[in-house]
């Protein structure tokens, strides 16, 4: 690779330790991410994939290990994560929780609400912005919760499971959403997923990983063009195929770590 | 039952129509049950002491409390009295709970503070601060003082101790969500603390403001020469009974009507509730 990754990870070792027992959530992971690349982190539950992207959010610090994320802009900054549905904070409207990273800063006034106006428009929010959370339904606060990330206009965005709590069809409307935003920022993302469809559909690449410990195990690329629609990536035979091997390389983890 | 069956409705709209309505007067005739309970009381005791079936000296019917409570008020002497026990309960309220949410913000927040405050606490609070008035009237006098400070004293426990619950109880994830947007330790406490912990501190300013009833008449029955316990305490002392009634009816009524205020305050400051 030519160009200087984006985010650039580099042995990464996390180890949980707690009164004489220990857990290795993540060992030696190595990853390098291209701007503006969507990348996809797929794997059974409790691989550790949550730790990694927690360590990325500054939520976590890294036993071992280091991680890079280049910045383009100074006053920018480095991430903001998609949060999981209960990520939207209950005593703020839709409105207040989509700007309270801009407010986070103390950026003007009239900048926080242009961006807060653009990106509740963009998801469809825009009546519904004095609404507390309570009211809306479990696609609408994650809707919020994206437009919260993308309207803080941060280097890289980092996304943990944030569609795992919604219904199937919901799923696949939030998806192309969340495509269609994207390819207009075209900003560098890490998506956290379990389920192999949605990482079809999302990325330029996936990385598989393993569990206990916590490892990246092998990489696969998705050429498909964009912009890609669930019932082409549905059709396509190449997907199908890779659908198959993900699926049978992730077994084998599964059953692996039943033993 | 079997006549409903034979009187079958077609139009399933009709049907939860009439439903509807037999809930609508459900929930009216609870209603009703919950205002009648106390006029029955009231009737029952006027009756049993217009009747002599009890001491009618002792229990005087409702309707000549009354009575006494009008002429107290048209001589004004009454509403010195309240006026008095306002004041005392409003500034001992304050000046108990605003340091309680403050610290108790605090305590939630650093657990280094938590751990260095929390012993005092637990070791003070079951002590009634009723006990310590003596040591109060020493520090403060006689005036108003030590009343207010009494009060202050005796809100200041259940609303910490509500305080410190609800920070703690806020969700891990509204924490997560604040770092990392960047939220610096001012919009910590104000912004995720503060709202996240109203809910739950809000039911300890309610026995917050409970307590402080209780201990205001009390502590006007120990060193006061006003207020509504003071009026308690000396119409029981010259045996005038009636005027008694009229102080604890007196309690009861600005009780009630406390915490009708704070659940009125409750609805506006929790709107995403």
């Amino acid at each position: 690779m030519n160009t200087p990754a984006k985010i650039s990870i580099r042995d990464l070792t996390k180890v949980f330790y707690k009164k004489g027992s220990s857990v290795t959530a993540l060992k030696g992971v190595n990853l390098d991410i291209e701007d503006g690349e969507f990348v996809c982190l797929l794997g059974p539950s409790g691989c550790g994939k949550t730790t990694l992207l927690r360590i990325l959010a500054g939520l976590e610090t890294p036993s071992t290990g280091e991680f890079i994320i280049s910045r383009e802009k100074e006053e920018r900054p480095l991430q903001s994560m998609v949060f999981q549905e209960r990520g939207v904070i209950p005593w703020l409207t839709v409105r207040e929780n989509v700007a309270f990273g801009l407010k986070m800063r103390h950026l003007p006034k009239a900048y926080v609400k242009e961006r807060t106006d653009y990106y509740l428009e963009k998801v469809g929010l825009e009546q519904f912005s004095t609404l507390y959370p309570k009211e809306l339904s479990g696609g609408m606060k994650q809707r919020v919760s994206i437009a919260r990330a993308f309207a803080n206009d941060p280097e890289i965005l980092l996304m943990d499971e944030p569609f795992a709590a919604l219904d199937e069809q919901n799923k696949f409307i939030l998806q192309e959403e969340l495509l269609s935003i994207w390819s207009e920022t075209k900003k560098t993302v890490l998506f956290i997923t379990h389920s192999i469809d949605e990482a079809l559909l999302l990325s330029d690449r996936i990385v598989l990983m393993s569990s206990q410990p916590g490892t990246l195990v092998t990489e696969k690329r998705i050429d498909m063009p964009r912009p890609r629609t669930m019932e082409e990536v549905r059709a396509n035979a190449d997907l199908a195929s890779s659908f198959v091997e993900i699926w049978t390389h992730l077994q084998d983890e599964v059953q692996g770590s039943r033993m | 039952m079997k006549e409903r069956m034979n009187n079958i409705e077609h139009d399933p709209l009709t049907v939860e129509k009439e439903e509807w309505k037999r809930r609508q007067l459900k929930s009216r005739l609870k209603q009703l049950l919950t205002i009648s309970s106390p006029i029955f009381i009231l009737i029952l005791w006027e009756f049993l002491s217009r009747t002599g079936l009890v001491d009618a000296r002792f229990f005087p019917p409702p309707t000549e409390i009354v009575g006494t409570f009008i002429t107290m008020g048209t001589s004004g002497e009454l509403f010195e009295h309240i006026g008095i026990s306002l004041f005392r309960i409003m500034a001992g309220f304050l000046l108990g709970v605003i340091p309680a949410i403050i610290l108790g913000l605090l305590m939630g927040l650093y657990s280094p503070l938590r751990h260095f405050f929390s012993p005092l606490i637990m070791a003070l609070m079951p002590i009634p601060t009723l006990a310590l008035l003596p040591i109060i009237l020493i520090l403060f006098g006689i005036g108003e003082v030590s009343k207010i400070v009494t009060i202050a004293g005796s809100v200041f426990f259940p609303v910490i101790i509500n305080t410190v619950a609800g920070v703690i109880t806020i969700d891990r994830i509204y924490l997560d969500v604040a770092r990392n947007y960047g939220a610096n330790s001012r919009q910590f406490f104000f912004k995720i603390a503060l709202p996240g912990a109203l809910p739950v501190m809000i039911e300890g300013i309610q026995m917050g403001q409970a307590i402080a009833l209780l201990t205001i008449v009390a502590a006007e029955m120990m060193g006061a020469n006003s207020g509504i316990g003071y009026l308690i305490w000396t119409s029981y002392n010259a045996f005038l009974l009636k005027e008694m009634y009229v102080g604890l009816v007196l309690i009861s009524f600005f009780g009630y009507l406390f915490s009708l205020i704070l659940r009125g305050f409750q609805n506006k400051l929790l709107p995403w509730r």
